[in-house]
């Protein structure tokens, strides 16, 4: 088992990336590797509750940790309140933890 | 004594262009206040970052001159970010692609800035605990 990283940036609507990201997640958790997702920039208006659903539910259900960066969401006044259950506020922190951890990491 | 952490960086972007590059000097923020051994390597556009002839500038719009603009210059945030790395017991190695600094005129750089290869980048990734790549888009 590893523990990959995923660092997500755009917002969906400007690109395909984050559903890609989220389904290679999604199938690295699915062979039991562990994994985190970490949503910056703006990618973290995905995070919304009101946001259009591009495979982050099924991310969650597969056992994907979901973080988004606390500082990205005050930056674009996301309150806690508004984000979909499951993802989590985060500071930036976090990822480097997992890179001093020895996660594999891929920022897309 | 504990073994201290390694991290690579490359990065792409150019100054002014990009949020990737403000989080990008988040990270080394966080690195650097830990006290790890910090390298970067600048490719492409981000060998302009570390230009040491970058300007503030007034806004008129605003009606600022420049010092009440205070324009913010990632010369002296890695200034900075070198000099946190030491004060914290760690070293921040920053080698800008000499290839890329020829191509835009970059050789004036702020001290402490290297010139180098990709080759570079491949040793700092090989003698370190992890290494993030932050391409463009």
């Amino acid at each position: 088992m590893s523990d990959y990283l995923i660092l997500q940036t755009v917002e969906p609507s400007n690109s395909g990336a984050l559903g890609r990201s989220l389904g290679l997640a999604a199938g690295l958790a699915q062979r039991g590797h562990r994994v985190t997702v970490f949503l910056a920039q703006n990618a973290v208006l995905s995070a919304r509750r009101a946001a259009r659903d591009v495979g982050l539910t099924d991310a969650i259900e597969a056992g994907v940790q979901l973080l988004a960066d606390d500082f990205s969401l005050r930056e674009r006044g996301i309150a806690v309140d508004q984000i979909r259950p499951g993802i989590v506020p985060s500071p930036l922190e976090s990822v480097i933890d997992r890179l001093a951890a020895g996660a594999k990491t891929l920022w897309h | 004594m504990a073994k201290t952490t390694t991290l690579t960086f490359a990065l792409m972007d150019a100054p002014f262009e990009s949020a990737r590059t403000t989080t990008a000097m988040r990270l080394l923020d966080i690195a650097t206040r830990r006290g790890y051994e910090v390298n970067v390597f600048a490719y492409e556009g981000a060998v302009m970052l570390p230009f040491a002839l970058q300007k503030g500038h007034l806004n008129l719009a605003h009606g600022n001159d420049a010092e009440q603009e205070n324009h913010p210059l990632p010369k002296d945030w890695i200034d900075a970010l070198i000099r946190q790395a030491e004060a914290h017991g760690g070293h921040l190695r920053w080698v800008n692609c000499g290839l890329c600094v020829d191509e835009r005129g970059a050789g004036e750089a702020i001290e402490g800035i290297k010139t180098g290869t990709p080759a570079d980048f491949w040793q700092m990734a090989s003698t370190s605990d992890n290494t993030l790549v932050i391409p463009t888009q």
